[in-house]
């Protein structure tokens, strides 16, 4: 028996010596030079910064990538025709204006002169036509042709001049011209699914490419003769880490200089003064919400009373302390605050279980049996909510609402599914009735293929199956037009009407919080987040961590 | 030695070697806790209370809370149902299919032997995880169908090892004794050579356990393993390792659970294969 | 024994269709087919274009037309193009993954048998004492400890506290700027955390295997005929006992083969390594198809191999075994 006391004083020290390591205050190993007497406010060129990223990009063919990590790439080393400012507006990139005809019909480009591919040659309107053919074509297994397919007819006028006519006036098309111009010359006449372009990408943007080691990293250095100006940081490393427990470490240690962090490691991880010192983290409102969708086709949500009273059953600031530490803020549409179609004066559902009960009672649920649950007509309230596995955040919101629903007699079952049959076997064929998802937000507040009722067939976005004419029509107010005060008195008045209608319960914009290493400056949080700005952040001289040897 | 006789003869000897019987005190404490849950916990481990999240442990919380303000001990108690079941059901199943095979196909030798074994090196070309895999995609992720798939896809290690034990033993001089004496092939298989050829099997299945327990780990870290809000050590652990500098709570006690299952099985399961073995007998 | 091996090669051919039947069915089970998931949930992407895309991965032939498709195809080692948007070759994606993994199974399985055999012999030689004891307790917390848990706790430690190791990945930023013996040392160190940890969880299974093995061998009478003999202790154990308790050691062995070339995906996500664990788990979660039966063929004629090297080893250590030939 001493030899089992033996052992487990054994185990318990060993634990303990584990548990005394990670306890100690991470002296940061990451590199800080002292704060130097030269001026830090000058800007410098030089250094690398490095990026670290969950996925590997998949292919750098603006046509072919359809991941996040990919056109984390593609954004860097292309360029479309505009592109969005810190406010949000939209811009020329590689056109320097534009113009719009009367009748809304035709867009016309005057494109940057003296733009140079990465390989010398000029970027001319053939470059922009090509684009456009390739997009079309139906050999290109392509995902995003479609705001290319409205187009009537493309035009080259001179080699600085491109026009589009679409059939009506068409207020996305502006935008969907920011989509990554690609090389005629490099490209014309290749097949695209094995054009070596996919791993070895030639194009105007302020990095040119220099290797990739699949699944490790991808390493881009400054275009000198970027039309903007070259770029301070001259070298971007994209490295790879699967694991963000990981990623962590490597930034407190100086192995990687950008991350975005959770909640949980931008609240509860990072306020000692060591971190503080060598890190600055940033805060911004993403681009996204989360929501729960019912599907409007299933009798128990018919009712609007009853979408109604579970938006007043449920505690959204409750669930963005528990899911996001507090750190986001309640949605009440399909836009977030700073978005020019924002309605403010929508308010949010607030909390409030007895109007919730109120609704429901008039909708005809009672507790007749006095089993704490809700029934009418002999059946009780209860559904399944579902969502995709892997997703911690939906998981724990799902959990909160399955509580507080709890609270007002209505059963939740909480169901997570792997993602392909999630999409596939339940939400493409309807079968479900309700779910936790989010969507991005676009920056043109175009609603259409969510929200219109024609986009209800198998495969389709409005998958909860939400029709209302109104709605439809002021979608179709705002998409042709090129008016803006037209588009937000439509995009204003559509989200009233969501507000009452309830198809989704709004639940949170999250914040977006990118932590980077301190010694890089000329960061300037903007609505439109940190990296629009990026080619204009540099490390003055004493500080540069990385010499890159020519 | 006929069978009766060799098996109350072990369960004598099993109770007087004292790291065995602490084995199985662990085994069955766990069995205890799993089923006395209801009654042992002191919250309800799926009840949710955002202004507590992540709190250390505490006089109202003795293992702390995880990140949805959770009782971590209610959840741990809870939790000790699914390590039980995992273990048992997948690894019982494995056990029991692959003795089946390797004691008829080492036996019998001849064809027999060959299907059986290209049927094994069939099913082992199958890495288990994209079995798994699969299975979670077609069918929905509940504990019962991540054991069975467990268990129907562990059982060639044990095959094989029971195949091996078996073509050593039954040229043996007891084995030859017994049929001489016109013993059924039935008796000869489960009265003689499996006392003998168990010894290896043991060893398997208590590893077994840990490796189904640390399976169901490893899927809940990539996030299918059992449904939320069910609770196991597995994603009490995964939670842990994202929050291992902060929560240190969450890390240290599945991972003890943990260890302390593994070492009690596993020294049962020595026990009963020294208990077992014919030539420790005084 | 020529005979023997010749048979079971050549029913190795059907065997290795009869897997790949299964895996194609099983996999296309699962639902949802790769074009879904890169057109669903996106607004920018029509039903025509989901359509368009599935003929050109020529997904909308019916089953069996399919398999028999890539079947030809594989019969000239064309194991075709993965459907993930990258479109490369499957051998390339293979290609380039295997190395490491391999790499790193090796070295850990090395480890693992250097440490193993020594232990068990000296355990069962030496039962019930303090090393044993001690030993089982060491080989059960390896064994116990979920890899992800503990690879975390020494990458603070050692990583971030103590700054010796490196965190993750296999090359530090500046490798191609550093000299050869620098490089070498560079991708070592990356190497030394996954490795050791790798090798600390399997130590259990084969130092018990070992242990019990041997336990069971020293009992025997021929070694109480050796040992009456009056020959040594060394050469008792060593010549005599060890090679009977090598046989399920034999069995492992075999069985490792396979496991050479499937990395753990959550091992290789822990480290950032881009091994063969995560490709399979990819591919099968956007059900690329082509690669995940490429990654099964390889595998399954790896395992088949290894298991026939195993039988072939017990006949050579076991001389009734080889009478026993079915």
């Amino acid at each position: 028996m001493s030899s089992i006391r033996l052992s487990s004083v054994l185990v318990l020290f060993l634990l303990l010596a584990f548990l005394s390591a990670c306890e100690e205050k991470t002296e940061s190993t990451a590199v800080s030079a002292p704060a130097p007497q030269t001026d830090v406010n000058v800007p410098a060129y030089g250094d690398a910064i490095v990026d670290g990223s969950i996925g590997d990009a998949s292919t750098m063919l603006p046509a072919l990538a359809s991941d996040s990590s990919s056109r984390d790439i593609i954004g860097l080393v292309f360029n479309g025709l505009v592109k969005y400012d810190q406010d949000l507006n939209l811009v020329g990139d590689l056109a320097e204006s534009w113009d719009i005809s009367p009748d809304g019909l035709a867009i016309t480009f005057h494109l940057r002169r003296g733009v140079k591919w990465h390989d010398g040659r000029p970027f001319t309107a053939q470059d922009v036509m090509f684009t456009y053919e390739l997009m079309i074509d139906p050999k290109t297994p392509t995902a995003y042709a479609e705001d290319f397919k409205q187009v009537d007819k493309a035009e080259v006028i001179d080699d600085f001049t491109f026009r589009v006519t679409y059939p009506r006036a068409f207020a996305p098309a502006l935008a969907s011209w920011g989509f990554s111009i690609m090389p005629a010359h490099l490209l014309k006449g290749q097949d695209v699914t094995t054009t070596p372009l996919s791993r070895r990408p030639v194009g105007t943007g302020p990095y040119i490419f220099k290797e990739w080691q699949t699944g490790q990293k991808i390493v881009l250095e400054d275009n000198p003769e970027y039309f903007e100006g070259r770029p301070y940081i001259s070298r971007y490393v994209y490295r790879i880490i699967p694991d963000l427990a990981t990623m962590f470490l490597e930034l407190k240690s100086g192995g990687i200089d950008r991350m975005v962090l959770t909640p949980i490691q931008y609240e509860r991880q990072t306020h000692d003064q060591e971190f503080n010192k060598n890190f600055k983290k940033y805060r911004y409102l993403a681009f996204a919400y989360t929501y729960l969708g019912f599907n409007l086709l299933d009798p128990k949500f018919k009712d609007q009373r009853v979408r109604q009273a579970i938006a007043y059953a449920l505690n959204k600031e409750e669930i963005i302390e528990g899911v996001l530490l507090g750190l986001g803020r309640p949605a009440n549409g399909p836009y977030k605050p700073g978005h020019w179609a924002y309605n403010e004066k929508v308010k949010p559902y607030p909390y409030d279980p007895d109007q919730a009960k109120q609704l429901l009672a008039q909708a005809g649920w009672r507790d007749t049996d006095r089993d704490g649950f809700l029934d009418r007509e002999g059946r009780p309230f209860e559904f399944t909510i579902i969502t995709n596995q892997g997703n911690k955040q939906r998981e724990m919101t799902a959990l909160i609402i399955q509580q507080r629903l709890e609270q007002v007699g209505i059963k939740v079952k909480v169901r997570t599914i792997e993602w392909a049959a999630f999409l596939k076997e339940f939400i493409d064929k309807k079968n479900f009735e309700a779910c936790i998802l989010g969507w991005t937000i676009p920056m043109d507040p175009d609603l259409f293929d969510v929200w219109h009722s024609s986009k209800t067939r198998p495969g389709e976005l409005n998958f909860v199956s939400y029709k209302n004419e109104e709605v439809d029509r002021l979608i179709d107010q705002g998409r042709y037009t090129f008016d803006q005060d037209k588009r937000k008195e439509a995009y204003r008045r559509i989200q009233e009407l969501l507000h009452e209608d309830v198809p989704y319960v709004f639940l949170y914009v999250p914040d977006a919080l990118p932590v980077v290493a301190a010694r890089f400056h000329g960061i300037k949080p903007a609505p439109a987040g940190i990296s629009y700005n990026f080619i204009k952040w540099y490390v003055p001289e004493p500080l540069q961590k990385y010499r890159l040897t020519p | 030695m006929n069978g009766p006789d060799l098996y109350s003869d072990s369960w004598r000897r099993l109770r007087r070697n004292r790291l065995a019987l602490a084995g199985g005190l662990v085994v069955v404490s766990l069995f205890l806790i799993s089923f006395l849950a209801p009654w042992l916990a002191p919250y309800d481990p799926a009840f949710i209370d955002v202004t507590s999240v992540l709190e250390g442990p505490s006089p109202a919380h003795p293992f702390g809370t995880d990140t949805l303000g959770r009782d971590v001990f209610s959840r741990m108690i809870w939790g000790a149902r699914i390590s039980l079941k995992v273990g048992f059901v997948a690894v019982g199943l494995a056990t029991l299919i692959g003795i089946f095979f390797g004691a008829v196909s080492g036996y019998y030798g001849g064809w027999v032997d060959a299907v059986v074994m290209r049927f094994v090196d069939l099913m082992l070309c199958f890495p288990a995880f994209f079995l798994i895999l699969a299975v979670i995609a077609i069918l929905e992720p509940s504990i019962w169908n991540i054991m069975i798939v467990i268990g129907v896809t562990g059982w060639m290690g044990v095959a094989r090892l029971v195949r091996a034990e078996f073509l050593t033993l039954k040229s043996r001089e007891f084995v030859l004794a017994a049929r001489a004496l016109g013993a059924s092939d039935r008796r000869i298989i489960f009265g003689h050579i499996l006392p003998n050829a168990l010894a290896p099997v043991l060893v398997s299945a208590t590893l077994g356990v840990a490796g189904a327990i640390l399976t169901e780990s490893a899927l809940s870290f990539l996030g299918i393993g059992v449904q939320p809000p069910t609770s196991s050590w597995g994603n009490i652990l995964t939670e842990g390792k994202d929050n291992i500098s902060l929560a240190w709570w969450l890390s240290l006690y599945p991972g003890l659970a943990i260890l302390v299952t593994v070492l009690g099985y596993n020294l049962l399961g020595e026990g009963i294969r020294d208990s077992l073995d014919p030539r420790l007998r005084e | 024994m020529l005979g023997y091996i010749a048979k079971r090669l050549i029913l190795m051919l059907p065997l290795l269709i009869g897997i790949t039947l299964v895996s194609f069915v099983v996999i296309h089970l699962a639902p949802g087919k790769p074009t879904d998931l890169a057109t669903m949930m996106n607004p920018k992407a029509s039903l025509e274009a989901k359509q368009r895309l599935e003929e050109l991965y020529g997904l909308d032939k019916p089953l069996h037309i399919q398999y028999w498709n890539w079947l030809k195809r594989l019969a000239v080692l064309d194991f075709g193009r993965s459907f993930a948007p990258d479109r490369e070759l499957v051998l390339t994606k293979i290609g380039r993954r295997l190395p490491i993994t391999i790499l790193i199974n090796v070295l850990s399985m090395a480890l693992i048998f250097l440490a193993a055999i020594p232990i068990g012999i000296y355990s069962a030689t030496h039962q019930n004492s303090l090393f044993d004891r001690g030993t089982t307790v060491f080989v059960f917390l390896g064994f116990a400890t979920p890899t992800f848990w503990l690879a975390l706790l020494l990458m603070i430690l050692f990583g971030v506290n103590l700054g010796w190791l490196p965190i993750s990945g296999l090359k530090s930023l500046q490798y191609e700027q550093l000299s050869s013996l620098a490089r070498f040392w560079d991708r070592t160190a990356h190497l030394i955390l996954p490795v050791l940890l790798s090798a600390f969880g399997g130590l259990a299974g084969m130092s018990r295997y070992m242990r019990s093995n041997m336990l069971e061998v020293v009992r025997q009478d021929y070694i109480t005929t050796a040992r009456a003999k009056g020959l040594s202790e060394r050469t008792v154990i060593y010549k005599h006992a060890l090679r009977n308790a090598l046989m399920p050691v034999i069995t492992i062995l075999g069985l490792s083969v396979p496991n050479l070339i499937g990395g753990s995906v959550i091992f290789e996500s822990i480290f950032a390594i881009p091994g063969m664990g995560q490709l399979f788990y990819a591919s099968v979660m956007s059900r690329d198809y082509p690669t995940v039966m490429g990654g099964l063929v390889i595998g399954a004629v790896l395992t088949l191999g290894g298991n026939l090297l195993a039988d072939v080893g017990y006949a050579l250590a076991d001389p009734r075994i080889r009478e026993a030939r079915p």
